[in-house]
């Protein structure tokens, strides 16, 4: 058995794995990684809010780029987004910047990292919540409206509680998305969990032993954001019948 | 209309949460993928080499508030001149192509390309024995250019950092790399690198491989350009610059 | 398919006249004099993007049918064995999936001195079969998922109809069974291959050249930055519209 680990590069792992070892930077980047999924899940809902409400409900100049955007994120690949807006992205910034006769904006890794997964997040969170706020009956709605509700807070009391169970099994799949996309930044050279394992793996040549423990990381990952957002569901779907066996 | 106001917010929020940081800062680009014995990671997650210290060394003489900063080998000059570094240090060679786009500072080290190849292989640095090989080189660099000019009848592999075509080297993936001879040495030298040995030099080409290794800086900043020259001057003048190099090589190397 | 009235809506052809005044002006003001000098690896490399998102489809989808199968109806040893294959496959970046195999396995390689003189050598030495395994599992593993659903979604009563008329239960599978499976996926398929597509530049990170790395290497030899990245997104803009333009009519038809 030890022979079969001596072979795959895994005798001294447990040592190199150690928090002392490249352990401690694996999980520096994990954490670089989660934070920078979490930011870009959320400008995406930000964006993909805006983007269902404005596809659903907004002018035709409006729908048609909304249209465009979607369209155009969803056909090219991540890997060429990602560079295209981290470079247009600072540069716009700095433009910006001048012009308001302000100085050049230091752009640390981690914001521009949501910045990009963000946008590419958005367009799909926009399909997502769109498909969710037209599967709300439009009764409900109608019946905010006739009480004489302002827009805004139909939003918030009828449209989002209630579209919020169909929209959340698609949204889990986004959440998971941004987090392997985020491995996608190592190719720009953002210190995250994919780039701190390539780098432990060439300075220690244990390719086998980090790119595991690394899709070991990602996994888990995985798995536990699956059992958060099966409560999360649970929780979306309080009150209404179930959709399993619903008649006994 | 309402849309758009919300996404620029939104993005200069975003940008405002990164504060405009200290003005006199210069940030110096590295490699964010590994290059020993030159600038590599080590297990607490500091930069270290000989390059990392060079430039403590330049930026103190020059006296420069310097940050290191990380970006993709692959996209570093679009990051200069893209504004999210000032100068790159990550051994890059001062070449003709280059000089179109960016401006070089003097040269703080030079060393010749050489060839790298198992032990067994029967081959030298010229076109003729490469001819009908596999040769490994590193996207982006003077290798890459010198072997896409010389080595036509050979099979170029590109990859995106020397370790990786190192990496291929050992598993016997390539059959050679063209590389910089001291990093090549050091790779040699290694467990990993006790297959091959360093086959020879290829024949200059100044107008390809370039006159040194210098600072890149951005076109027209000849303010920082005039600044990592004096430090550079005055690293070579003071002996800190042998210093440094004692610790890591065994002959001088500028 | 909207229809030529649709597109000459007024504010669209405003939109349409400010889009031809984009690229006019892409074409007038930034920098294209490099593509006649990149044309021909250009193709090779559009070439290589194409196969290889082809034959990774295709063998995905084959691994992907007993994949399916197994997880809707197998019995415990081979529907977890392949639920577990899915979870690992979706739960993991395929970027680090792809650099594991290429550099992991590779990495063994010195430590067994007979592969090299082995048949197989000519194959492992090079990366393209790596990037089409990768890309293979990859595949398997997310149209997997979907072919468990499309199995489980066959109506019963069909299976069992069949069974009543003493179908043997080869053929019920091949006549019955699999043909309502990938008429219930396919108007995933089109979208997923889209997917797929989208997936092929990480195969540039282990050497093969296909059209994301001749772009790279446009970026490196000329340093220009965007021509060649809004070029390339075009590129898979044109071929993720051809993609899903085919499977619209393969499902129609």
């Amino acid at each position: 058995m030890t022979g079969l680990f001596e072979l795959l590069g895994l005798g001294a792992s447990a040592e190199l794995l150690s928090l002392s070892g490249w352990g401690g930077n694996l999980l520096r980047g994990l954490a670089n990684s989660l934070q920078i999924a979490f930011g870009a899940f959320g400008l995406g809902l930000v964006i993909g809010l805006f983007g269902a409400y404005g596809k659903l409900y907004g002018g035709k100049v409006t729908r048609d780029l909304l249209a465009i955007y979607t369209t155009v994120i969803r056909a090219v690949p991540e890997l060429v987004l990602i560079l295209i807006l981290y470079y247009v992205g600072s540069d716009i910034i700095n433009k910006i910047s001048e012009g308001l006769g302000g100085g050049r904006v230091e752009i640390n890794g981690v914001a521009a990292g949501i910045w990009v997964l963000g946008v590419v997040q958005g367009a799909y969170a926009t399909e997502v919540l769109r498909g969710a706020i037209k599967a709300v009956p439009v009764g409900q709605i109608e019946a905010a409206k006739s009480y004489g509700m302002p827009a805004f807070m139909i939003m918030r009391r009828v449209t989002i509680p209630a579209m919020m169970s169909f929209a959340v099994p698609g949204l889990a799949n986004l959440w998971l998305i941004a987090t392997k996309d985020t491995a996608l930044l190592a190719v720009v050279g953002f210190n995250e969990l994919t780039l701190e394992t390539r780098q432990a793996a060439s300075s220690t040549r244990a390719y086998f032993t980090f790119f595991l423990a690394a899709g070991f990381l990602y996994l888990m990952v995985t798995l536990c954001s699956g059992a958060v957002f099966a409560r999360v569901e649970k929780w979306a779907r309080r009150g209404q019948p179930s959709l399993k066996g619903g008649a006994r | 209309m309402k849309l758009k106001a919300l996404l620029a917010a939104a993005t200069a929020a975003a940008a405002l949460t990164t504060g405009a940081a200290a003005a006199e800062q210069v940030k110096i680009g590295i490699a964010a993928e590994p290059y020993p014995p030159f600038a590599s990671l080590d297990s607490s997650g500091n930069w270290v080499g000989w390059e990392v210290e060079v430039i403590g060394a330049v930026c103190a003489a020059a006296e420069l508030d310097c940050v290191i900063t990380p970006v993709a080998w692959d996209g570093i000059i679009p990051s200069l001149t893209g504004q999210q570094i000032d100068a790159i240090m990550a051994s890059m060679s001062i070449t003709e192509e280059r000089m179109k786009t960016i401006d070089f500072s003097d040269p703080y080290y030079n060393t010749p390309a050489v060839i790298v190849a198992d032990k067994s292989m029967e081959i030298d640095a010229t076109p003729e024995s490469l001819a009908g090989k596999i040769v490994g080189i590193q996207a982006s660099t003077i290798h890459q250019a010198y072997a896409q000019e010389y080595f036509k009848d050979a099979e170029l592999k590109v990859y995106q950092t020397q370790d990786e075509a190192n990496q291929d080297l050992f598993a016997g993936r390539i059959d050679a790399t063209q590389a910089d001879s001291i990093a090549m040495a050091d790779f040699v030298g290694s467990d990993t690198g006790s297959c091959c040995e360093i086959k020879g030099a290829v024949a200059d080409d100044p107008a390809i491989l370039g006159r040194g290794v210098g600072a890149g800086v951005r076109k027209g900043d000849d303010e920082l350009r005039e600044a990592l020259n004096k430090g550079i001057a005055a690293i070579l003048a003071d002996g800190t610059h042998e210093k440094i190099t004692a610790k890591y090589f065994t002959t001088s190397i500028y | 398919m909207t229809g030529l009235k649709d597109l000459m809506q007024p504010h669209r052809i405003v939109m349409m006249l400010v889009f031809a005044a984009l690229v006019i002006w892409c074409a007038f003001a930034l920098r294209w004099d490099w593509i006649p000098k990149y044309a021909p690896l250009a193709l090779e490399g559009l070439w290589a993007t194409i196969w290889i998102l082809a034959v990774s489809t295709f063998l995905g989808f084959m691994l992907a049918v007993p994949l399916g199968l197994a997880q809707a109806v197998g019995p415990w040893y081979l529907s977890i064995p392949a639920r577990t294959f899915c979870t690992i496959i979706r739960g993991t970046p395929l970027l680090l999936q792809i650099w594991l195999l290429y550099y992991g396995l590779g990495s063994l390689f010195p430590q067994f001195p007979w592969i090299r003189s082995s048949e197989l050598w000519p194959y492992l030495r090079q990366a393209w079969p790596y990037a089409v395994l990768a890309l293979t599992l990859s595949y398997a593993g997310y149209e997997g998922e979907v072919m468990r659903g499309a199995f489980s979604g066959v109506a019963k009563g069909q299976l069992e109809a069949a069974k009543s008329f003493g179908m043997p239960r080869f053929t019920m599978f091949r006549r019955i069974w699999l043909p309502q499976a990938v008429r219930n996926v396919l108007p995933t398929l089109g979208g997923e291959t889209i997917l797929q597509l989208k997936a092929t530049p990480l195969v540039a990170t282990i050497t093969v050249m296909e059209i994301y790395a001749v772009s790279s290497r446009v970026r490196a030899d000329t340093f220009i930055v965007y021509e060649p990245l809004l070029l390339l997104a075009l590129v898979y803009m044109a071929i993720a519209g051809v993609i899903a333009f085919a499977f619209r009519r393969f499902e129609k038809g």
